[in-house]
């Protein structure tokens, strides 16, 4: 972390305030530096990431061996169990997922790629930071008080969420809540911070369609967030007054209704998991254009698809709640529609497919990523169809298949897409290059690993496995299939075991990598012409915008790239 | 700096205080309407408008009303660009949305096969309660 | 407060609109989801559960007549500040947001007075669903109110100053919206009997 996104050298636009040598704390714990916010919450989102990968190990090796102690946990209980699984499910989702998808990638290359020294409220970013990591404390204290971590599942239906009684956590469920609510503050300040940016503080020239997509998508994905999480952060106050003050908003013996909470969680659960692919994508869109040096197919219907996608996906949240009750009419409506938004999305994957054809494909480690991407994700978009149909998720719902479904959809989104980010904007955040091998191999061995978890969880879903149990030997028609959950948890050890390999290539780059230099993959979008790490205030001089971001393999020109500063009728620098 | 903003907000709009004054007027009037509306309703009604129908125009309407005039001169949101209107609409939407999505399931207690058992017994319960208290002259509606 | 220069990226306008200003509009835009999802949920189950109305009865509609007129007449002195603001006069835009401020502390004592002899007469926010609601959004209005207050003390000495006068109407704009969400609490709480 040595030279991470300031030097001590500052651009001229801050000559005249005097400052003279930043110490380490407010260089980097107190730094407003849109860069530094940025890798504050990828940092944060890593440890998170390894938290939740170690529950997943226990659990899953709970579930391959029932009641043996589990090296480097113990014995997990029954009650140990749903926490694990809840807290697992909750931290990839809100400290993994979204604060490295938008918020740390958002952060670093908003600015970059628009040309702007910084975002347009760089306290209020900060705040957002230090907000976000109080409620990462406080999600993960809740381990350590009386009762231990919540255990009613990341969806937190009540009664069970509401009452102490029935979920036997009761500080636990609390510190949950509250954990839960102050990452949605944080991200809506985060968000409010990346629209105003995005919308105001553009380059000269840069217009509406000069925007690299990427950015376009962690847009869209911070309105989608703000617009629907305002029911669920009404919902929680809710869910607070019941477990604290003794409410009864969603007891059903004083009137109050569980259901509600349901529909609160899912008007939000839906759109947000388009929060988080979205942005994915946009990082695969950009990934692929470097490494196929061509331009992005049909832009401007990615971007209006991208927009249908975010506004469809209001109108399907209640597919998640096809068995619990709700009225059957209500049932179909929501089954068209859910079938209907399978449609721009595999529409956008095919035109990224169209963007590689009969383009000049380089197989570096981000191409890797960002190809198996799109594999992974087609897979978890067609399963996604069983359950998304009413009928056929009767039988599905609450099984592994479910589980797999998700986890072939979120994999790819937080995981690839953070991968594939970070090996492709490493060279730009810390001016040294990775090593490929050593990212070739972990790409490998994660990937191989990941298909051999979930195709058997696929296959017992099938069968009939139902979630969140903590220990299949108790039902007879399944404890014969123990081996597939045996050889899910063995690959599940092996990917973890290959994560080391990423961790050893992370440090050691930081230190030994190739220098950069500003334009390693020779790319055209701005964060490209700063220097590698960009110092504070990004340029001396910020640039302006001229054409597209994907003008690769222009005919008639003689470099495959065009960058978007250099002005026309120029020969592109070298 | 200052400047700059304060110059957008000239062409952001600028009324005379009379105006805002006139405005506030009115909100008052609005809002000792929409008092005595619900109020007077059950003397107002006659042929089809009912005594329902009065406080719902009153005090509803009335409400939408006085919003309307904070946003659009208050706010100045009839001087805003559009953009801004056409986001506010779209948060509103989305509301009408969720409400036309979930009350199916919150609000009726019964549908196409199915039946909220927990939520009828305790409107029974409470209407009876009520009832009864009524007919003892007590105040109902402070226990469950 | 203003002890950094701001980045050229915040003075940039390519949608026309001053940053500050459409990121106050965005955060009203999240608080409307907000508030919605919250009063939604209160007319889902204020039109299913008919023995509410009679909960309900037990309001005070000339205590809510009251604070909404107190809101209407601090809009009033919001709005009026915002018009000195864009005269340069910051002196009387504070003075004007210090009248708002103390429209939204009026407010708030009413609502102690209020809520007091609410709960001493036993509609305590346990003590049934309506009550549960009543309390809980008015509730969330009032911490809205309360963070209003503390942010336009902050602008008002910034103004009072003659600095930063644009912020007046960036948090005119918020107590509206505070104002615009208490003219659908009024009717919804106080008055649907």
């Amino acid at each position: 972390m040595a030279e991470a996104g300031t030097v001590d050298t500052h651009g001229a636009h801050d000559a005249d305030h005097g400052h003279h040598e930043q110490s380490f704390v407010s260089k980097y714990i107190f730094s407003t530096d849109h860069k530094i916010i940025g890798m504050q919450y990828m940092f944060t989102g890593i440890v998170m990431a390894l938290i939740g990968g170690y529950m997943s190990y226990a659990f899953r090796m709970q579930l391959a061996f029932p009641g043996e102690s589990v090296p480097g946990y113990g014995v997990v209980s029954q009650g140990e169990y749903n926490a694990l699984v809840t807290n697992h499910g909750t931290i990839m989702i809100f400290w993994v997922a979204m604060p490295m998808l938008i918020a740390a990638f958002g952060n670093y290359l908003i600015p970059l790629m628009i040309g702007a020294d910084d975002m347009v409220f760089p306290r209020i970013n900060r705040l957002s930071y230090q907000i976000f990591l109080i409620s990462a404390i406080i999600l993960i204290a809740s381990f350590f008080v009386p009762g231990g971590g919540f255990g009613g599942a990341w969806t937190s239906y009540p009664p069970l969420s509401a009452n102490a009684e029935y979920n036997l956590t009761p500080y636990g469920a609390t510190f949950w809540l509250v954990a839960v609510a102050l990452e949605f503050v944080a991200f809506l300040l985060g968000g409010i911070n990346f629209i105003t940016t995005l919308m105001n503080s553009r380059a000269p020239g840069m217009k509406m369609h000069d925007i690299p997509m990427v950015l376009w998508m962690i847009i869209i994905a911070s309105i989608l967030f703000m617009a629907s999480v305002g029911p669920l952060i009404a919902g929680a106050i809710m869910l607070f007054m019941d477990q604290v003050v003794g409410t009864g908003f969603f007891d059903p013996d004083r009137g109050g209704d569980p259901v509600l909470w349901q529909h609160l969680f899912w008007f939000f659960g839906h759109p947000e998991v388009y929060v988080v692919l979205l942005p994915a994508m946009g990082i695969v869109a950009e990934i692929i254009c470097t490494f196929a040096r061509k331009k992005l197919f049909n832009y401007k219907l990615i971007l209006y698809t991208a927009f249908a996608t975010g506004i469809i996906s209001f109108f399907v949240w209640a597919h998640h709640q096809f068995v619990a009750g709700i009225d059957p009419r209500m049932a179909n409506v929501f089954t068209i529609t859910t079938l209907i938004i399978s449609i721009p999305i595999a529409e956008m994957l095919f035109l990224y497919i169209a963007t590689l054809y009969g383009g000049s494909i380089r197989l570096t480690t981000p191409m890797l990523w960002a190809l198996s991407f799109i594999a992974e994700f087609l897979i978890g978009g067609i399963t996604g169809i069983f359950l998304g149909a009413s009928g056929s998720d009767i039988y599905f719902h609450d099984t592994y298949f479910v589980l797999a479904h998700f986890h072939y959809t979120f994999f790819p989104i937080a995981i690839i897409g953070f991968f594939a980010g970070i090996t492709y904007w490493f060279p730009k955040m810390f001016g040294r290059m990775m090593n490929e091998a050593l990212g070739k191999i972990h790409f490998w061995g994660t990937i191989i690993a990941f298909n051999f978890i979930f195709i058997p969880l696929f296959i017992l879903g099938a069968a009939g496995q139902h979630r969140r149990i903590y220990n299949f030997q108790n039902f007879p028609d399944l404890a014969g299939m123990q081996d597939l959950r045996v050889i899910a948890t063995s690959a599940l050890l092996v990917m973890l075991v290959f994560q080391a390999i990423f961790l050893f290539n992370f440090v050691y780059s930081l230190f030994k990598g190739k220098p950069a230099g500003k334009n390693p993959w020779k790319a055209n979008t701005l964060e490209w012409t700063a220097d590698s790490p960009p110092p504070h205030g990004n340029w001396p001089e910020l640039p302006n915008c001229y054409r597209g971001p994907y003008e690769y393999s222009v005919p008639g020109r003689e470099d495959d790239y065009w960058p978007q500063d250099v002005p026309p009728d120029t020969a592109p620098a070298e | 700096m200052a400047e700059h903003q304060e110059h957008a907000e000239d062409h952001s709009g600028d009324h005379s205080q009379a105006f805002y004054l006139k405005i506030w007027a009115i909100l008052l009037v609005l809002l000792i309407l929409s008092i005595l509306g619900p109020i007077l309703a059950p003397h107002l009604e006659f042929g089809f408008l009912k005594a329902w129908m009065i406080t719902l125009m009153t005090a509803f309407g009335i409400a939408v009303v006085k919003a309307y005039l904070v946003a659009a001169n208050f706010m100045h949101l009839n001087i805003e660009k559009r953009y801004i209107t056409y986001l506010l609409t779209t948060m509103l939407m989305l509301m009408l949305l969720f409400f036309a999505g979930v009350s199916p399931d919150v609000m009726k207690h019964k549908g196409q096969n199915w039946e909220n058992v927990a939520a009828e017994a305790e409107i029974e319960r409470a209407l009876k309660a009520e009832a009864a208290a009524a007919a003892h002259g007590e105040h109902p509606g402070n226990e469950h | 407060m203003s002890t950094m220069t701001r980045p050229i990226a915040t003075t940039r306008s390519a949608t026309g609109i001053p940053t500050g200003k459409l990121a106050v509009w965005w955060v009203i835009g999240s608080e409307i989801v907000i508030f919605g999802g919250l009063l939604a949920s209160y007319v889902m189950f204020r039109l299913g559960h008919p023995e509410w109305a009679e909960y309900a009865s037990h309001t005070n509609t000339w205590f809510g007549g009251a604070n909404t007129f107190v809101l209407l007449t601090s809009s009033l002195f919001a709005v009026l500040a915002h018009h000195a603001a864009v005269h340069g006069d910051g002196k009387t835009a504070a003075k004007w947001l210090l009248g708002t401020c103390g429209g939204g502390l009026v407010f708030l004592c009413i609502k102690a007075v209020e809520w007091t002899g609410e709960i001493q007469h036993g509609y305590t926010i346990t003590a049934n669903g309506f009550w549960s609601f009543y309390y809980t959004a008015a509730g969330i209005h009032a911490l809205h109110v309360i963070a209003g207050c503390i942010i336009m003390l902050i602008i008002a000495k910034q103004a009072w100053n003659g600095k930063e006068l644009q912020r007046v109407e960036l948090i005119g704009i918020y107590w509206h919206f505070v104002d615009i969400v208490w003219i659908f609490l009024f009717p919804l709480l106080y008055i649907a009997k």
